[in-house]
C-alpha cells in the first residue's frame, strides 16, 4: 500500500507485507538506476514483522509508475539471467558429457 | 563544471593528477564549444574528440573494484545512483540492452554426481546476486517429513528426537509435482507417506539358567542401525486406522486412515517411472540405533514447505558466492623478494618466472585461488606497496550444493522464477 500525499504523487512510501531484504534490496537497486528517481531506499521497521517500507522520490513522475517500471526492469533482468544460464549449462553439458569416470575439465 | 571536477579529484587519493587536469581542460574546452554552438545539443558535444566518454582510469578502478587493504576493504559499495557521474557526462543509468550485452554466465564445473555446481556470473549487481542466494536457501520449496505417527518406540531415542531426525532427511522427489497442503486433508497430491518398522532381535538363548556363567557361549545379537533406506514408501497412503467414534459401525463400511488418498500414488503417471525414496548416498543416513529387543514402528507424512519456515525444507546443503579476486603486482619483484613472496602465499597464487641473467621474476599465476588471507601484504609498508589485492565488483563465483531433490541448475532457475513472481506480485498490488 502506498503512503503519500494526494496533491504530490511524486514522493511516496510503499509498505509491502510478506517481504524482506531479498526483494527490497533488488528493487532498490533497480530504482536507483532509473534516471527519474532522485531518492530511493528501503527500511525494515521491525525484524519480527514481515514488512518492508520502500521510499521513492522522483523528479516529477508519479512514484507508483516508477516503482512499477523498476519491478518490470527487474523481471526482464531475471528472464535474461535465466535464459543465459540455460544456454551456458546446455553448452557445458554438451562439451563435457556427464560420465562417472570422466574428469570434468573446463577449457 | 570545472570546479566540480577539481573537487572530485581532491577527494580521490589516487596518483594520477595529470589525468584529472587534462579532464578539466577538455571540459572547459567543451564549454567554450558549447557556447559557440548553442543549438548543437549534448549529442554533438559528446561526439567531439576531446570529450572523455569514459571515466578517468582511477575513478573507473574505484567504481569496479573493491580494494582489500591490510586494515579494511575500501570502495565496497556499488555506485548505483543514475546521476552519480553526471558531472562528467557519463550516464550511469540502467540500460537493458547494455545489461544484455555485458552479462555472461560461465559454468566452471559440475561434481561427479551432478549435485554440486560452480559457475560464474559476470555483469550483475550484488543486490541481485544476494537475492538469488537468499531465495535458494530459504524460498525454493521442497518435500520433508512433517508429521510422524508413532505406534511403538521402545528404543533409546526419544519420540521427539526421532521425529526431528526424520524431518531432516532429504527426500529425493521433485517438489513441483506436489501442492501445498495448507488446510486440506492429506491426499495423494500433497503428501508422501513413509513407514518404518524395525525390530532388533532379542537374546537368542534367554531360557538357559546357566547363561550367566557361560558368557562366552551366550550369543548376543548385534545392535542394529536404522538407516534411511529402512523407510518404505506407501503409495496407497496411511495404513493406520483412525478409531471410529461410532461403536456400531458395520464391518462393511470403509475404515478411515490418517490420510485420505483417493487413488494410489503409484498409478499416477508422474510417479510410475520414479519411485519416491532416498537416492544413494542419502539412503545411508543413520536414524537411530536399536539394542536387542527394541522396536520402532511409525508412519511419517511428508509435505511441501520452504526453508523460511524450517531449515529442513531448504533444497541446498548450502549456496554461496564470492567475488572474483584480482591480485596485481604494483612493482617488479625479483630474486629474493620473489622467493619470499611466493612462499608466503598459502594457496600458491604466485609463480616464479626465469628471466635473463639467471634472475627470477614473480608472476600471478592463479588469482582465482586467492582467499584474501592478506599474508602477502603482512609485514610492513614495503609489502603493502608491492601487491594490490582487489575484488571485481560485478563478477560472482557462485557455488550451489544441492541435497538431491533437484539438480543445482534447476534449483537456480526456480530461484530466478521465484524472484520474478515476487516482482509480479508487487506490480499487481500496485495496479
Amino acid at each position: 500500500m502506498e503512503h503519500g500525499s494526494y496533491a504530490d504523487n511524486s514522493n511516496a512510501t510503499f509498505s509491502l507485507t510478506d517481504e524482506d531484504h531479498t526483494l527490497a534490496n533488488a528493487v532498490r537497486f533497480s530504482l536507483n538506476q532509473d534516471p527519474r528517481v532522485s531518492f530511493s531506499g528501503y527500511s525494515i521497521p521491525h525484524p519480527s514483522d514481515n514488512r518492508v517500507n520502500i521510499r521513492v522520490q522522483t523528479t516529477g513522475a508519479p512514484a507508483r509508475e516508477v516503482l512499477k517500471d523498476a519491478c518490470q526492469d527487474l523481471m526482464m533482468m531475471c528472464q535474461h539471467v535465466r535464459s543465459t544460464l540455460d544456454v551456458a549449462v546446455a553448452d557445458f553439458k554438451l562439451r563435457n558429457p556427464p560420465k562417472k569416470d570422466e574428469d570434468t575439465d573446463m577449457k | 563544471m570545472a570546479k566540480k571536477d577539481q573537487k572530485m579529484s581532491e577527494t580521490e587519493t589516487e596518483e594520477e593528477e595529470t589525468e584529472a587536469e587534462s579532464m578539466s581542460e577538455s571540459e572547459s574546452g567543451s564549454e567554450e564549444q558549447k557556447q559557440e554552438s548553442k543549438g548543437g545539443g549534448i549529442d554533438y558535444i559528446m561526439s567531439l574528440p576531446d570529450v572523455p566518454r569514459n571515466l578517468p582510469p582511477h575513478v573507473e578502478l574505484q567504481r569496479t573494484r573493491v580494494f582489500a587493504n591490510i586494515d579494511a576493504p575500501t570502495h565496497t559499495d556499488s555506485i548505483q545512483y543514475s546521476g552519480a557521474f553526471a558531472s562528467v557526462g557519463l550516464d550511469n543509468s540502467f540500460r537493458l540492452d547494455q545489461f544484455r550485452n555485458n552479462f555472461r554466465v560461465e559454468v566452471i564445473r559440475f561434481s561427479d554426481d551432478g549435485m554440486d555446481m560452480e559457475f560464474d556470473m559476470i555483469g550483475i549487481d550484488p543486490a541481485i546476486a544476494n537475492a538469488f542466494r537468499r531465495i535458494l536457501i530459504a524460498e525454493v520449496p521442497t518435500m520433508a517429513i512433517e508429521k510422524v505417527f508413532i505406534a511403538n518406540n521402545t528404543s533409546l531415542i526419544q519420540d521427539e528426537v526421532l521425529a526431528h531426525r526424520l524431518g531432516l532427511i532429504p527426500i529425493s522427489v521433485d517438489p513441483r509435482l506436489f501442492e501445498y497442503a495448507e488446510n486440506n486433508a492429506p491426499n495423494e497430491r500433497n503428501t508422501i507417506v513413509f513407514k518404518l518398522h524395525v525390530q532388533c532381535a532379542k537374546d537368542l538363548e534367554e531360557e538357559k539358567g546357566q547363561s550367566k556363567k557361560k558368557k562366552e557361549e551366550k550369543k548376543v545379537p548385534p545392535r542394529i542401525t536404522v538407516k534411511a533406506k529402512d523407510l518404505k514408501w506407501l503409495p496407497k497412503g496411511s495404513e493406520f486406522y483412525l478409531e471410529s467414534e461410532d461403536s456400531n459401525s458395520n464391518s462393511s463400511s470403509k475404515s478411515k486412515t490418517y490420510t485420505s488418498f483417493t487413488c494410489s500414488q503409484d498409478s499416477l503417471p508422474k510417479f510410475s517411472n520414479n519411485k519416491i525414496g532416498f537416492k544413494e548416498p542419502l539412503d545411508d543416513i543413520n536414524i537411530a540405533r536399536l539394542g536387542p529387543g527394541q522396536e520402532i514402528e511409525l508412519e511419517a507424512q511428508a509435505v511441501k514447505g520452504v526453508g523460511k519456515t524450517h531449515a529442513k525444507w531448504s533444497p541446498v546443503a548450502t549456496a554461496w558466492y564470492r567475488m572474483l579476486p584480482e591480485v596485481v603486482l604494483l612493482e617488479e619483484i625479483e630474486d629474493e623478494d620473489a622467493e619470499t613472496l611466493k612462499e608466503k602465499c598459502p594457496v600458491g597464487v604466485f609463480d616464479i618466472e626465469d628471466i635473463a641473467n639467471g634472475r627470477k621474476r614473480l608472476t600471478v599465476a592463479r588469482p582465482r585461488a586467492c582467499t584474501l588471507c592478506r599474508e602477502c601484504i603482512r609485514g610492513g609498508e614495503e609489502w603493502e606497496k608491492r601487491v594490490s589485492l582487489r575484488r571485481v565488483k560485478d563478477h560472482f563465483i557462485f557455488t550451489i550444493e544441492s541435497t538431491g531433490a533437484l539438480p543445482p541448475e534447476v534449483l537456480f532457475t526456480e530461484a530466478v522464477k521465484i524472484l520474478e513472481s515476487k516482482c509480479e506480485r508487487v506490480i499487481s498490488e500496485l495496479s
